[in-house]
């Protein structure tokens, strides 16, 4: 599904991925963790090409494509999802009618017939009922006065309606109370499956207790330092991270 | 029919054009107008007012009368059959009248400025508003107007739907012409009306329109300005609206078209608790020049005003908001917003903002503030990373920016009118659009 070698990128000039290596196989589940700064978001924001990340070098290929060629919705019609840390809000863009323009793009894209506003509708309802959103959500603007939760939700909620093949979700469980994080939980679960990959980047090992990763990877200063089972982030929450830059300082 | 029509007018000195068999008083203010405007002259940009905006390629032109069709083709309505009752003109003459239905109802009255002059509102408002001794072009409306739409509603009417007042305007074989529209809408006590004007055309004319609004004790006027000229076209338009005592006005205009473009919407809050909802949106792309100026006057105590202007500019365009809110050493209690907000999507183009208060009272609440900003990258990207193309996410953005003000249109014609147009105004899809509301002109 996605294979990045040796990656290095950075913003404005600074460089922060310093040569990351990571396979995400078909179907699979990956969790990313690591200490605040150390790349995770800059990680997911080249993926996903957002404008402001320039890539130095290293090779990002996506289902057999050289994904870092590829404009920012070209990716996501391809399949990539980025839930975003920090939803922007966009007053003025109705949340249904972005919803459905977006759904369209990727259908078209994928040779698939247009849905016409009823159809779309129905599967909208469906997918909010998945992620516990009211409709009355769907009328407002683009996350426009959405609670830090709602805005997470939404997040979900668009990725169940353009069911990407690569989902990544940046900290989509940071400042949620239990009862939204089981709600995201839900909402990744009901698109895993054999076809579908994950990358879970979060802090905290709440989140893979409901949504069990196949890996999980310690991001450090722009480099994956350690991979292992879902029982690494359960030592990760217990003993932080400091065991792990240790054993890295010790290594070079 | 007029002696003056197919004649060269040269504007450099003019003499007042009058209608046969106008009345006295008129022909005193065409005179007297005539005068004003020879003594003014055209507007330099030495004044204050003008300082933005030159007309000199438009005062260098000889334009003249014509009320044949542009060439070959025919006027149809923007809006169809839509509005309650229409009056169309075709480079400032009457060409269709589509009011009879309207005017079967006792307290309406809505005829060509040219059969109501002898009417005694006419008498009473014409000309008392919008002001020819001081303002140039006002001074040459009124020495030189031939037609325009004359409508009178009587105290407690309420008209249902809108009247359309529809200006078409083009050359005759390749002759630069000019519309010089006149207008007077007297809502009288408690009466309740929507009136919209739409300009449009194709090639080269000046239009010239002076519309007098007088919204009687307790009236509820809406007014729409739809501006839609041709590219090669300038346009001055003048909208004096007058309050008297708890009347409630709405003024909207919309900028889409027009090469040169005043466009000046002014109010006098005259009788206490009066208030005035005044919004505008201009989109502007190419060399187009848009210059919107307004001035609210809080004359009586205890009235409300919130205006707001919005702009969008591409490419090369230049774009003016010029506001000025006056309260007057009576108008006590008076609450007034003003805001303009504006999108530059190049970097070519230019934006000159001018809110301003000049309050002479202590007891007010008064605010105002303008902002010019880009689009907003995250937002770009967010709306990308959905599977939005750069185009239509940039498009939604624009949209977004200019829907606060088209949403609140409450005609549904012109509201969608203007949605559509924006749409098919905003970048990458110009080139082909430029400048036509609808097939008007076939
Ligand atoms: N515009 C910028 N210019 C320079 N450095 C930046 C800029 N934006 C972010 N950074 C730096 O890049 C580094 C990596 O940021 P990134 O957002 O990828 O971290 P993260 O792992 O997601 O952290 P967190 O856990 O706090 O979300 C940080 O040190 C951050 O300060
Ligand atoms: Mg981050």
């Amino acid at each position: 599904m996605l294979d990045i070698k040796d990656l290095h990128a950075g913003i404005d000039g600074k460089e922060i991925l310093k040569g990351l290596t990571l396979h995400v196989g078909t179907g699979e589940v990956h969790a990313i963790m690591g200490p605040n700064g150390s790349g995770k978001s800059t990680l997911a924001n080249v993926l996903a090409g957002r404008p402001k990340y320039e890539v130095i070098s290293g090779t990002v290929t996506y289902q057999g494509k050289d994904l870092l060629t590829l404009p920012t919705e070209e990716r996501s019609r391809e399949g990539v999802f980025l839930a975003m840390q920090y939803p922007v809000e966009i007053p003025g863009v109705n949340n249904i009618y972005f919803l459905k323009a977006a759904l369209n793009a990727v259908r078209k894209h994928r040779g698939e017939e247009e849905l016409d506003a009823m159809e779309f509708l129905q599967l909208a309802r469906e997918k909010m009922k998945l992620v516990e959103l009211d409709e009355a959500f769907m009328s407002r603007g683009v996350n426009e006065g959405f609670s830090g939760g709602e805005k997470k939700r939404n997040e979900i909620f668009q990725m169940a309606v353009l069911d990407p093949k690569l989902a990544i979700l940046d900290e989509t469980d940071s400042g949620l109370d239990i009862d939204a994080l089981r709600i995201v939980a839900q909402g990744v679960n009901a698109l895993r499956s054999e076809k579908h990959s994950v990358l879970v980047i979060t802090h905290y090992q709440r989140l893979l207790r409901y949504l069990v990763p196949d890996f999980v990877h310690v991001l450090a200063d722009g480099r994956i330092v350690k991979s292992g089972g879902k029982e690494l982030a359960e030592e990760l929450e217990q003993k932080g991270y400091e065991w792990i830059e240790e054993e890295v300082a010790a290594a070079r | 029919m007029s002696s003056v029509l197919d004649r060269e007018i040269p504007l450099s000195a003019i003499e007042p054009e009058h209608i046969d068999g106008e009345p006295e008083r008129v022909r005193h203010i065409r005179s007297q107008a005539a005068e004003r405007f020879n003594a003014l002259g055209w507007p330099t940009t030495r004044l204050e007012e003008w300082k933005y905006t030159s007309l000199a390629a438009l005062a260098s032109n000889d334009w003249k009368f014509d009320r044949k069709l542009p060439n070959d083709r025919t006027g149809t309505s923007p809006f169809g059959e839509k509005a309650a009752a229409e009056l169309m003109f075709v480079n400032g003459m009457l060409y269709a009248n589509r009011a009879s239905l309207a005017n079967e109802h006792p307290g309406i009255r809505i005829v060509p400025m040219r059969e109501a002059m002898d009417s005694e509102l006419f008498a009473q408002h014409f000309a008392r508003y919008a002001d020819y001794e001081k303002h140039a072009m006002t001074a040459l409306n009124t020495a030189l107007w031939q037609d325009g739409a004359y409508i009178e509603i009587a105290p407690g009417t309420v008209v249902e739907g809108f009247i359309h007042i529809c200006s078409i305007s083009g050359p005759v074989k390749e002759h630069p012409v000019m519309t010089q529209l006149r207008n007077l809408i007297v809502a009288g006590r408690g009466s309740q009306i929507t009136v919209v004007e739409t300009f449009f055309g194709a090639g080269p004319y000046f239009t010239n329109a002076v519309t007098e609004i007088v919204a009687g004790e307790g009236a509820v006027v809406d007014h729409y300005k739809y501006e839609n000229e041709s590219l090669d076209a300038f346009h001055i338009g003048t909208v004096q609206i007058h309050q008297e005592r708890s009347s409630n006005v709405t003024s909207r205009t919309i900028a889409l078209g027009g090469g040169l473009v005043r466009n000046e919407i002014n109010a006098a809050l005259a009788g206490e608790g009066a208030s005035l909802s005044m919004e505008g949106i201009f989109v502007l792309s190419g060399r187009q020049h848009v210059d919107n100026h307004t001035v609210i006057d809080h004359v009586a105590p205890h009235c409300d005003s919130v205006e707001l202007f919005k702009g969008v500019l591409d490419e090369n365009a230049r774009g003016i908001f010029d506001g000025r809110i006056i309260v007057e050493p009576d108008a006590v209690k008076t609450n007034s917003r003003q805001t303009n907000k504006n999108l530059l999507l190049s970097e070519t183009a230019v934006i000159d903002s001018k809110p301003s208060l000049e309050i002479h009272n202590d007891d007010v609440k008064c605010n105002h503030g303008s902002t010019i900003g880009q689009l907003d990258e995250e937002a770009l990207f967010y709306l990308r990373s959905r599977g939005i193309g750069a185009e239509e996410a940039r498009n939604l953005l624009v949209y977004a920016f200019a829907s606060e003000i088209v949403e609140r249109m409450k005609v549904p014609v012109v509201r969608e009118t203007a949605a559509g147009a924006l749409f098919l105004r905003m970048p990458g899809r110009m080139a082909e659009k430029l400048g036509r509301t609808e097939e008007v002109i076939n």
